[in-house]
């Protein structure tokens, strides 16, 4: 029984130890936290396209668990998304939303649109009541024209033209508020995605790190990894620790050494029989 | 931890029921193929079943594609496996370290619902996880040697856990290097 349970499943979630976790709790067993993504990104819509902006910081409570995370994802080639929340949520819905849109690509043989995307999200997320935490900035350029879209883990949509989620929102929010104008160039909209970025950076704590930044226009998408390093660690040790062979106290060793694998190539000749 | 062409993976030895010691000699790292290996923290029943169900799910990847899995792969499948218990999650956080192609090193953590978190230099996880982010953090260097590598990653496990008191009993560390596995068992205090 155990063993049909494993076979490749029809999709959608297990909810087999949803029981046994609810005794566990009882009996005083805490849920390790989820890795949340804290997070500022942020979207803006400018005269060529979009230009998306995300913080690197991924936490566990208080605790910073990756300092360089992409929060950034590809969709389609021409629709990014960025992502805040539990950080399985929102890896999960775009890698899945992902899937279906490169299916709906071949099934239609044309380029994806901003809003097929956005449908599949918010239906995705409106099935599962707001459980699956994911709240998202999608941004893109199709044959209509340039679309940026919020969507929140409920499942309800803004079609904006500049856009901020996630705990940094407030702070890159007012940047953009006081500084947003319709027809910005494309320098001129990285520069104030950047500042945007940087306010969540330095004023929120859940956001930290490193700038990233995609620029979306159309037939053409350029995702900037780390745009910006407003933090550069500063106090590395130039000397570093350097530990003696033998240092460390060994009670036993045991040293395998590993055969040689042998590849099986295809492309042989068919056997004769 | 990464290295040159190499990688560490190591755990502690401790078993226990909140403030009770079970066992000294918990093994929590695990082979999943020459070049691949698990750690699992968090709940010990969940850990050895979620370590029966990935070894299943590789032996039949292996029947079917007639080759081990690569590391990458691997974390993408151990991802999906604890998303899919979304509601109702394994207790449990996985390291997973590897070489991949080019015997290139590769490691990520998981937390318990599967969001991936991929470093060139090193992952942690479990109860002293604070401690070790701290540990690893200021004795890491790039390009360490097996040797060296080994050393190191010992003396930040036996520091952290020296400061957690649900962790310890020794240490468990594995080198792995494109031609060898050397798999030692650290000393460390028994309290």
């Amino acid at each position: 029984m155990t063993g049909s349970m494993d076979l490749p499943t029809k999709g959608g979630f297990n909810f087999d130890l949803c029981k046994r976790n609810a005794n566990l709790e009882m009996k005083g067993l805490k849920l390790p936290g989820f890795l949340k993504t804290g997070t500022t990104i942020v979207g803006l819509v400018f005269q060529d396209g979009v230009v998306l902006g995300a913080d690197t910081r991924a936490t566990e409570g208080p605790i910073v668990a990756d300092k360089n995370c992409e929060k950034i994802h590809f969709m389609a080639p021409n629709i990014y998304c960025c992502g805040a929340g539990t950080a399985a949520d929102t890896e999960a819905v775009t890698d899945m939303v992902s899937s279906q849109l490169q299916l709906h690509r071949y099934a239609t043989g044309r380029e994806s649109r901003v809003v097929t995307a956005l449908t599949l999200l918010k239906s995705h997320l409106f099935k599962y009541q707001g459980h699956v935490s994911a709240a998202l900035v999608l941004g893109g350029v199709d044959c209509t024209g340039p679309h940026l879209h919020t969507v929140y883990p409920h499942g309800s949509t803004d079609t904006l033209p500049f856009a901020t989620m996630g705990s940094g929102s407030l702070a890159a929010m007012s940047v953009f508020e006081s500084q947003y104008k319709e027809g910005l160039t494309r320098e001129e909209g990285i520069q104030l995605v950047t500042a945007a970025i940087r306010g969540g950076i330095f004023n929120d704590l859940g956001s930290g790190s490193n700038v990233d930044v995609c620029v979306i226009t159309k037939g053409k998408t350029e995702y900037l990894r780390n745009h910006e390093l407003p933090n550069p660690r500063t106090y590395v040790s130039s000397k570093g620790y350097s530990f003696t062979k033998g240092q460390t106290e060994v009670l036993s060793t045991k040293i395998t050494l590993l055969k040689q694998k042998v590849e099986v190539t295809e492309g042989g000749d068919a056997m004769e029989e | 931890m990464v290295g040159k062409n190499c990688f560490a993976i190591a755990s502690d030895r401790r078993l226990g029921v909140q403030l009770q010691t079970i066992a000294t000699d918990f093994q929590r790292v695990f082979k999943i193929h020459d070049k691949l290996y698990i750690g699992l923290s968090g709940l010990a029943t969940d850990a050895q079943t979620l370590y029966q169900r990935l070894v299943f799910r590789h032996k039949l990847y292996q029947l079917r594609e007639e080759r081990d899995m690569k590391p990458e792969t691997f974390a993408s499948l151990v991802s999906a496996i604890l998303y899919e218990r979304r509601f109702g999650p394994y207790f449990c956080q996985p390291v997973i370290a590897g070489l991949g192609e080019n015997d290139e090193p590769f490691i990520c953590t998981m937390d318990c619902i599967g969001a991936k978190e991929l470093a060139k230099d090193f992952v942690v996880s479990g109860t002293s996880s604070e401690s070790l982010y701290g540990a690893c953090e200021s004795m890491y260097k790039p390009n360490m040697e097996p040797e060296e590598l080994f050393e190191t990653v010992s003396q930040a496990l036996m520091a952290s856990v020296d400061r957690d008191c649900l962790a310890g009993w020794g240490g468990h560390v594995f080198i792995v290097t494109p031609t060898e596995v050397q798999e030692r068992v650290v000393k460390g205090r028994m309290d």
